[in-house]
């Protein structure tokens, strides 16, 4: 039913949409989970309250979440430039995928250390941690059942968010579906790459349930 | 051990448009060795005193001194190492859900940079201490409320500390465990001299367990002393708490009410029948209770007295050295 020239695209278009979406939850967890935790920690009551630091970021992560990501695609093009050397492919596409993650991981990680109860902060306190020691080994530990749900969150959003990267000629699964399926007419092309879309969704939400069941040890 | 010298807290809400002051001048003294309870009603200002002795609050003004140490003019590290040396056991346990029991117990001693061998036979020792052998790899979900004070003490003794605060330790836990935990707390004080400064709300866990009692009503210590002599005070604060009062009752015109306390021996002496036979007045019983308080017997009789001889009966409870109340 498919030739082997559009097996060979198929393959390669998963090879990108990984690629893209691994690297960019990757990143957005790396510079996401420090912003949440910042949000968090400076906010009035809590271990280290400073108000304006807290709402400029809070603000920087507003403007950041309200962007449209096509918009965003194409706004930053000379910085992507400037980032990773080119404007096309996958690598390209990664800039803004990674813009557009850090700021919406930064809101997630915010709402699951919340979670954390005030009293285990003040038990920490009083056995002498410092600060450090509190986002270590109690914050984060503590809503480390969260956080995988809100990376599994982050991950499906990006897998539909990589298919615009087809703007910037990025690739991936969803690039593939449009111009085979949209522009040519390729039906069966198109089934094809969003069920594949589909069973990647169910994967994530799967591994990343049983993870977080698997650490809820409440 | 612990001295709260004229400790002062003022909150103020709306920008600075009203105040609260939580604590209003206190001062305390805690023995070394001895059990110290707080007793007050609700917003009484007892968290935040008990809060103020290893600074998680910072007093407004007023001092705290644990030892040797003033604990309110440390900060950064060296009130961090002095908090190290207080324990502290909180209402909701507070441990992390994430670590077993084994692993919450261990948490101040990777603080102390206890290395791994030495902090598994420390937890050992620990779990044993508490009477938790063998649940060492349960998580807090996986046990009871009493269980997890347990685990909760256990970890504020992990590093030896030598004061223990408890902050509402056994309102969260049914009446018999509450008294189980209690017992524990009490056989640690006795065994390892650890000095115990608790608040609570429930009368009943100063009579069981503490030495010392003050009594705390909107950030003023209204009443302080040892719990067995303060109950032998018909007047006191804590007598009016355990022993049922007259609630409303009228003496018959021509006779008087006479609330009479006894404390240890006295408490066995035949009074009634003493008072009846010595001097020419009826005795009528409204009601009477004895209790233990503080491993003392004390107890409270409300009696009306009538007939000739009354100022005599009364003279004679003075020279007997009962305390009592004349209605
Ligand atoms: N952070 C705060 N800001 C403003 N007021 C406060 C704050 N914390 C406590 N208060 C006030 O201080 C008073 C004493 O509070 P505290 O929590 O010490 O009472 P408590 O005796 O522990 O009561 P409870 O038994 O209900 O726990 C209360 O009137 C309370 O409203
Ligand atoms: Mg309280």
């Amino acid at each position: 039913m498919l030739d082997p020239v559009l097996m060979e695209s198929l393959w390669q278009a998963t090879v990108e949409t990984f690629y893209m979406v691994g690297i960019s939850a990757l990143l957005a967890v790396l510079f996401g989970l420090p912003l949440g935790l910042l949000l968090v920690i400076t906010a009035p009551n809590h271990i280290l309250p400073n108000s304006a630091i807290q709402k400029v970021l809070g603000s920087i992560v507003n403007v950041g979440r309200s962007i449209p990501f096509i918009i965003l695609l194409v706004a930053i093009i000379p910085f992507t430039r400037l980032v990773v050397g080119t404007t096309i492919g996958s690598t390209a596409a990664l800039v803004p995928l990674t813009i557009a993650a850090i700021p919406f991981f930064a809101r997630v990680a915010e709402t699951a250390l919340l979670e954390v109860d005030r009293g285990l902060i003040e038990a920490a306190q009083s056995m002498g941690c410092n600060h450090w020691q509190i986002v270590l080994k109690v914050l984060v530990p503590e809503a480390l059942p969260s956080l995988i749900l809100g990376i599994t969150i982050m991950v499906i959003s990006l897998l539909s968010y990589s298919a615009m990267a087809g703007v910037v000629g990025g690739g991936g699964l969803g690039d593939l579906a449009i111009r085979y399926g949209y522009q040519r007419f390729d039906t069966t092309v198109m089934v094809v790459t969003v069920v594949l879309l589909i069973i990647l969704v169910q994967i994530a939400q799967y591994v990343g349930d049983r993870l977080a069941i698997r650490l809820r040890k409440r | 051990m612990i001295s709260i010298r004229d400790l002062y807290k003022i909150y103020t809400y709306q920008q600075g448009k009203g105040k609260i002051a939580a604590l209003d001048g206190i001062s305390l003294e805690v023995k070394a060795g001895e059990v110290f309870g707080v007793l007050g009603q609700s917003g009484a200002g007892k968290s935040t005193l008990i809060r103020c002795v290893n600074c998680l609050e910072r007093p407004t003004s007023g001092s705290v001194w644990v030892g040797d140490e003033e604990i309110t003019a440390l900060s950064g590290t060296r009130l961090r190492k002095a908090r190290q040396r207080i324990g502290m056991i909180f209402q909701h346990f507070n441990l992390l859900s994430s670590r077993t029991a084994a692993e919450n117990i261990a948490f101040p001693l990777e603080l102390m940079g206890y290395s791994r061998l030495k902090r598994r036979a420390r937890v050992e020792e620990l779990l044993a201490l508490v009477g938790l052998e063998g649940r060492g790899d349960a998580y807090p979900a996986q046990l009871s409320g009493g269980q997890k004070q347990r685990v909760g003490i256990a970890r504020a003794l992990a590093g030896n500390p030598n004061v223990l605060l408890c902050d509402e330790a056994t309102s969260a836990l049914d009446p018999q465990t509450t008294r189980s935990i209690l017992e524990l707390l009490r056989d640690l004080n006795r065994r390892m001299g650890l000095t115990i400064l608790l608040i609570t709300h429930e009368m009943g866990v100063v009579k069981q367990i503490c030495d010392r009692v003050a009594i705390l009503e909107a950030g003023k210590v209204i009443e302080q002393g040892t719990v067995s002599e303060l109950a032998a005070q018909p007047d006191s604060f804590i007598a009016r708490e355990l022993f049922p009062q007259r609630n409303g009752f009228k003496p018959r015109p021509g006779s008087v009410l006479v609330t009479i306390a006894f404390r240890g021996e006295t408490a066995n002496q035949p009074l009634i029948s003493d008072l009846a036979k010595r001097f020419d007045v009826d005795v009528n019983i409204i009601s009477g209770t004895v209790d233990t308080v503080g491993g003392q017997r004390v107890g409270q009789l409300h009696v009306e007295l009538s007939g000739k001889d009354v100022s005599s009966a009364l003279d004679y409870l003075q020279v007997q050295d009962l305390r009592h109340e004349v209605h």
